[in-house]
């Protein structure tokens, strides 16, 4: 039996835990209104891009279309772009997505393909160097800024599209969570490189213009289709970041509140026989004269 | 008669109004939409987008970078990477 200022202790350290877990899901539950907001306003651009892609993408095709959007010709060598968090304290996020990135770098090795991994935070590379050791490539640092915006996006393709030109690999996914509320994030698995070919739009009757010409245009568009990719990837992350942590703090809060009062109980039964033991001391004492 | 006009940038919809004109700095040259432009897509290069909220009215003036441009049935579309106040 732990003795009272063991005991005493311990209820102290229990506290002062949940003193953090308590401030730190406070701040996560403030963070995560504005990362929505943040997710919210991005999806008009994200849209439009999409619906003029398919537009143009549906007109140019064959053998003139970019690179980018017709692909290498092969399909050997895949990039794994894992987005995770900088910081922890988030529950199962970054584990289920490292498992996620893990699961389909087996299914592609399985299927004789050559994986290699990009990676986007801090916290995936640990437990993916330790199952992957000689695939991990490039990592890219998102520690370093506060909130990761389009800037970091805009590097990040800049790289992954450097990358491919240079003919590194032939197949990019990127894997990120879909934030669907506190309570759920999965992770999400989707191809970047080459651009998907999107669903075709539906044809207006109407004859549009292009200036310079339909190929230039799409030639631009598509890395910029790559960077609103990893921008809604890092919009994701962050607010899923926070609703995971919200949710992880408020069971940590509520555990270490069963906590104290589990310590408080032992605590005064313990005192309480203290005390009965010495009056009893007292009183045989008193009998014995 | 006015035309839509949107502004959207990665971070925001940073316009969404009617107005009369709107002159677009294009990859090829300057060019000015009014309501009822035929369906036209077009590269920006970085520079000013002017607004004009009226026909004859002051212009008010947009710093853009790096984006494009769309007229359709439901008006002008300007997709910019960044923009600036």
């Amino acid at each position: 039996m732990a003795s009272l200022k063991e005991l005493k202790d311990r209820i102290g350290s229990v506290k002062s835990t949940q003193k953090i877990t308590k401030a730190k899901q406070m701040v996560a539950a403030a963070k995560l209104r504005k990362a929505q907001a943040a997710a919210e306003e991005a999806r008009p651009y994200a849209e439009r891009l999409a619906s003029v892609m398919a537009a143009l993408a549906s007109k140019v095709s064959g053998d003139d279309a970019p690179k980018l959007l017709a692909g290498t010709g092969s399909d050997k060598r895949h990039l794994l772009v894992v987005v995770n968090t900088d910081k922890g304290l988030c529950g199962g996020l970054n584990s289920n997505l490292v498992r996620a990135a893990a699961a389909k770098a087996q299914e592609l090795q399985a299927a004789g393909k050559d994986v290699e991994f990009y990676l986007v935070g801090k916290k995936g590379r640990a437990p993916l160097k330790r199952n992957f050791p000689s695939q991990i490539g490039t990592h890219f640092d998102t520690s370093t800024v506060r909130y990761p915006g389009f800037e970091e996006a805009a590097k990040i393709a800049d790289e992954l599209v450097e990358m491919y030109e240079s003919g590194k690999f032939d197949i990019a996914h990127l894997v990120y969570p879909t934030f669907q509320s506190a309570l759920v994030q999965n992770p999400t698995i989707d191809q970047i490189v080459p651009v998907p070919a999107p669903e075709t739009a539906e044809e207006s009757d109407a004859v549009v213009e292009y200036e310079p010409g339909e190929e230039e245009i799409l030639e631009e568009l598509l890395p910029r289709y790559v960077k609103t990719q990893l921008f809604g990837a890092l919009l994701e992350i962050a607010a899923s970041e926070q609703g995971a942590s919200m949710t992880a703090m408020d069971n940590a809060t509520r555990n270490a509140g069963d906590l104290i009062n589990k310590l408080t109980i032992q605590y005064n039964r313990s005192r309480q026989a203290a005390i009965t033991t010495e009056l009893i001391e007292i009183i045989a004492g008193a009998e014995a004269l | 008669m006015a035309l839509h006009f949107e502004l959207v940038t990665p971070a925001k919809l940073v316009r969404s109004e009617d107005v009369h004109m709107v002159v677009v700095p294009g990859a090829e040259g300057e060019f000015g939409v009014l309501e009822g432009h035929a369906p036209f897509m077009s590269t920006i290069r970085d520079g000013v987008v002017q607004v004009f909220k009226t026909e004859g009215g002051a212009a008010e003036e947009i710093a853009i970078e790096g984006g494009f441009a769309e007229v359709g049935d439901n008006g002008l579309t300007v997709l910019a990477e960044r923009v600036d106040g």
